[in-house]
């Protein structure tokens, strides 16, 4: 049987403050995001400004600053910060026994402010 | 608190009441069986099965009996005479192994069967094991009941080492037990930042400073990967970097995990935990659960508060009168004496939300309220908890603070006193005795005198009076006192702030971390009162260049703080490709070069390859993950990084000098390979190129760079601060020498003047500008020993960074920054990981 969630492998795979990609065959590649805190998130890896890899980026609390032009992003809704217009689908994600799972269904059809789960 | 029902009455009643069974003896358990005898004493009849041979005592209060601050006596909640006087029977030593739904009975261990018309599961959570090797080895602890806590009184006895694994709160409680009995104690935690689930980086970092002073060793980031066996007894604890801590006892508490291995084998509903409704019915109607075992509306709980309010909900559905569970929002204090520590709701910095924050270094006070829409989501204090509550229940209240925002960050008895809400009208209120800066001792007589001798910006008051300058967290006041002493209008603005998490210019940032021997991200965020938990994409790469350039050797190089083409050691492309330069010192190559770089050009399918403006080949559409090959392939034909991505030295262009050229004058070409040999790998402000030409007919370009050398008969010319990029500016000239050896030394003098003074992100060019030629011209020369004593640090220095950074990545260094977390492929979903 399918499960609802993903399982994606031990959050110790991601340093905190940083993230890592999750490249899906024929759809979005994901990046996983840990803050200094140790909460997961993950968005669709393309800045909503001009597709930047938002894995690349600077993260500090739950927002990550798109390396191509320093956008931005909520980590939590996918949304463009301050000024600036735009919004990424996010996927949603929990952590359960020290491994990270992400909601099935969103990441093979991401949302934009999807909240399934 | 309990209608006492006596024990003959509750006798006469048995057979004609319904049975409850409750399967826990713990906090859950028996505060669900209080609750609901003080509702309906006489509607349950009672049976608690217990696995530990011992009443119910209050488990959060173990840590202060490891501590020797409490007996056991002493947290004893119910004593056997609570079970008599209601007529409970105590099943103590003798756990539940099934549960029989069909029948309606549990099956304990030693065989006897009880049945039931109402079963309640407590059976709460267990501590997490980590599966590493050894972990099953006599001498390794959890930290959960009584009989851990004699383990570890028995060890401590011994003296010796301990080992803590997980630095949460359960970890700090018993490794500050164990210090207090003696033990020398290790903390060993995965994560960057102590608490990390109560506390932000900013708290974290003060709390480890504390531990230390009390003589713990905190390793942070330390993941372990083996118990150490000796003799068949625990030795010691070895970590994934290779490093081993002795050890005589290791504690693990790295979590805990609701305990549901009944529910499941019953065939319960279980998620994380078991799950309820609002009720706490689980997904049978006879079958209730409370406490940690329960996941209730998604969340899980590990503390006391929400249990309490999760057997409110229960006895009152039980007795009929069903209220309802909405989740519980809690709050955080180490139980660790001396140590003040608070924390509750929502920190992590989500949207919409702004932080408040006050640091006061002296006192080693950190506080941040977090704020959305007018209203309090959560609250971290340090230092100081006084105002933990208060927060809490603005929290818990979802009061509108709009009116007294200004002054919240303060506390209740600010924020409350009416008159004083408006803090400029606080501060002109005080005596003109009353001290304002306490670093350098300046009253408010003083402040305003400076002010109304001619001070009107925060900065002038600074270099005037020096109040503000040192720790800057009277800045506040300071700028209170320039509104009321000028008005709000005519306070002007001093120069720029580094960015909006401080009020500190980048000149300050500088001199402060060399005065006050700063040498972390967070100790500079601490001591100069850092207004944001964890800085900003702005200031994080910055101050990270400041400490590496203030303290070489020293200071460990943050890559998190670095812009995405350092922490790759490659330039980012627009489709998030990377392009690779390889170093072609002083822009000369050979066949084993050309041949290697179109070798990789083949290999890895490079869309293209281009000549760059600064005599070096560049790769382009390289993808992250084949970084590593590209750069060991090239490694192997002797290529090193051209640091084409960094804020550092770029290149050094040369012309074919008098090696060749009929108009050379000297051996231009030479000269620009030795300088880029010794000043490869330095980081700078900002980017930073070089040139050498042969003659004054300057093929090389050497007055549009930020150092230029004009080679000419007599010597050498040495040009400074030119820029071809927006701004085009031709160099200024700072001086000739005779000699090659004399061209060197001032070019490292002027780049490591260039080092530790321009702003971070200021090219030459505005630099000289911003402080003029004649000032750097008397900084270098004025003093003939400056060239020399520049000159040497700036040597000292590139010991540490004259290191490959792609051979370390060749070699296999941060592997997770070039691979994938996992794939996935729809229809083989399951095969992911």
């Amino acid at each position: 049987m399918i499960g609802k969630w993903l399982d994606i492998g031990p959050v110790t795979q991601i340093e905190p403050g940083t993230a890592r990609t999750l490249p899906v065959e024929g759809g979005e590649e994901i990046a996983v995001f840990r803050t200094m805190t140790g909460d997961c998130y993950a968005l669709v890896n393309k800045c909503p400004h001009k597709q930047g890899p938002l894995s690349q980026g600077i993260v500090h609390g739950a927002v990550v600053t798109c390396p191509l032009h320093n956008w931005n992003i909520s980590l939590r809704t996918g949304e463009a910060l301050g000024e600036d217009q735009g919004c990424v689908p996010t996927i949603p994600t929990k952590v359960d026994g020290g491994r990270i799972f992400l909601l099935r269904e969103a990441v093979l059809n991401p949302r934009s402010k999807s909240r399934a789960a | 608190m309990n209608a006492p029902a006596s024990f003959e009455r509750s006798q006469a009643l048995k057979g004609t009441r319904e049975k409850l069974v409750v399967i826990g003896n713990g906090m859950a358990g028996c505060r669900a069986v209080e609750e609901i005898l003080a509702r309906d004493p006489e509607r349950y009849e009672v049976t608690i099965f217990g696995a530990e041979p011992r009443v119910n005592y209050n488990r959060i209060m173990l840590s202060p009996v490891l501590a020797g601050e409490k007996r056991f006596e002493d947290i004893i909640i119910n004593g056997q005479g609570w079970y008599d006087e209601h007529g409970i029977a105590l099943v103590a030593g003798d756990p539940v192994t099934q549960i029989d739904r069909e029948h309606q009975t549990v099956i304990a261990a030693s065989g006897r069967v009880e049945p039931y018309d109402r079963l309640l599961i407590a059976t709460g959570s267990d501590p997490f094991i980590i599966p590493v090797p050894g972990k099953d080895l006599p001498g390794v602890v959890t930290f959960r009941d009584l009989d851990d806590v004699d383990k570890m009184l028995a060890a401590a006895e011994a003296g010796g080492e301990a080992v803590v694994i997980g630095g949460g709160l359960l970890g700090l409680e018993a490794a500050h037990g164990l210090n207090l009995r003696g033990m020398k104690v290790t903390v060993v935690h995965l994560m960057p930042t102590l608490m990390e689930r109560q506390l932000d980086e900013a708290a974290g970092w003060l709390l480890k400073e504390e531990l230390e002073r009390r003589g713990q060793a905190i390793l942070i980031g330390a993941d372990t990967e083996a118990i150490i066996e000796r003799e068949g007894h625990v030795a010691g604890v070895r970590l994934k970097d290779g490093r081993e801590i002795p050890a005589d006892i290791v504690v693990m508490a790295v979590g805990i995990r609701p305990n549901i291995g009944l529910a499941k084998g019953a065939g319960l509903e279980v998620e994380r935990g078991i799950v309820v409704d609002d009720h706490m019915v689980t997904s049978d109607p006879a079958i209730l659960a409370v406490g940690e075992c329960v996941q209730h509306r998604g969340a899980c709980y590990g503390l006391v508060a929400p249990l309490w309010e999760m057997c409110h909900a229960l006895a009152d559905g039980l007795t009929g009168e069903p209220s309802g569970y909405a989740g519980s929002v809690t709050s955080t204090k180490l139980k660790v004496s001396g140590i003040d520590l608070f924390s509750a709701g929502d920190f992590s910095g989500s949207d919409g939300s702004e932080d408040i924050v006050m640091r006061d270094a002296a006192r080693g006070i950190y506080k941040r309220v977090v704020v959305r829409d007018a209203k309090v989501i959560g609250a971290v204090l340090y230092g100081d908890t006084a105002d933990g509550n208060w927060y809490f229940d603005l929290l818990k209240r979802n009061e509108d603070i709009s009116e007294i925002r200004e002054a919240l960050i303060f506390g209740q008895a600010f924020a409350s006193g009416g008159a004083l809400l408006d803090p400029n009208a606080a501060v002109a209120a005080l005596s003109d005795d009353a001290e304002i800066c306490g670093c350098n001792g300046v009253s408010k007589g003083k402040v305003v005198a400076c002010i109304a001798g001619g001070a009107h910006s925060i900065d002038a008051v600074r270099a005037g009076c020096k109040a503000s300058a040192s720790c800057g967290s009277c800045t506040n006041l300071v700028e209170s006192l320039l509104s009321i002493t000028l008005g709000e209008g005519a306070v002007e603005a001093g120069p720029k702030t580094m960015c909006k998490c401080t009020s500190f210019t980048h000149d300050d940032v500088r001199r402060l971390i060399l005065e006050k021997e700063l040498k972390a991200i967070p100790a500079v965020m601490q001591e100069l009162h850092w207004t944001t938990p964890e800085g900003c994409a702005s200031c994080r790469p910055a101050l990270n260049y400041y400490l590496l350039c203030a303290w070489p050797g020293e200071y460990a190089d943050d890559e998190k703080s670095r812009f995405v083409n350092e922490r790759m050691h490659a330039n980012i492309q627009k489709d998030g490709t990377y392009s690779v330069v390889p170093r072609m010192w002083g822009g000369i190559t050979n066949p084993t070069e050309l041949r290697a770089i179109a070798d990789v050009v083949e290999k890895y399918n490079a869309p293209m390859v281009k000549v760059t403006g600064g005599q070096r080949l560049d790769i382009f559409g390289i993808k992250k993950e084949d970084l590593p090959a590209v750069w060991a392939d090239l490694n192997a034909a002797g290529m090193v990084s051209g640091h084409a991505y960094g804020k550092a030295l770029r290149t050094v262009k040369t012309c074919v000098g008098s090696e060749w050229c009929r108009f050379g004058t000297q051996d231009s070409t030479g000269l620009g390979i030795k300088i880029e040999q010794m000043t490869w790998g330095s980081y700078m402000p900002h980017k930073f190129k070089i040139a050498v030409s042969g003659c004054p007919r300057n093929c090389a370009e050497a007055t549009i760079k930020d150092f230029g050398v004009v080679c000419v008969d007599s010597g050498y010319e040495l040009h400074v601060g030119g820029n071809g990029g927006i701004k085009v500016r031709a160099t200024d000239l700072l001086c000739k020498v005779a000699t090659e050896e004399e061209a060197l030394e001032i070019c490292t003098a002027f780049i490591q003047l260039y080092r530790e003074d321009a702003i971070y992100l200021e090219r030459t060019a505005p630099w000289i500008e911003r402080k003029g030629l004649e000032w750097l011209k008397s900084q270098l020369f004025d003093d003939p020993e400056t060239v020399g004593r520049l000159a040497r640090r700036f040597r000292f220095s590139q010991k540490f960074w004259q290191v490959d950074p792609w051979a370390n990545r060749a070699g296999g260094a941060h592997r997770e920054l070039h691979s994938h977390l996992a794939e996935v492929r729809p229809l083989k979903l399951e095969s992911a990981r």
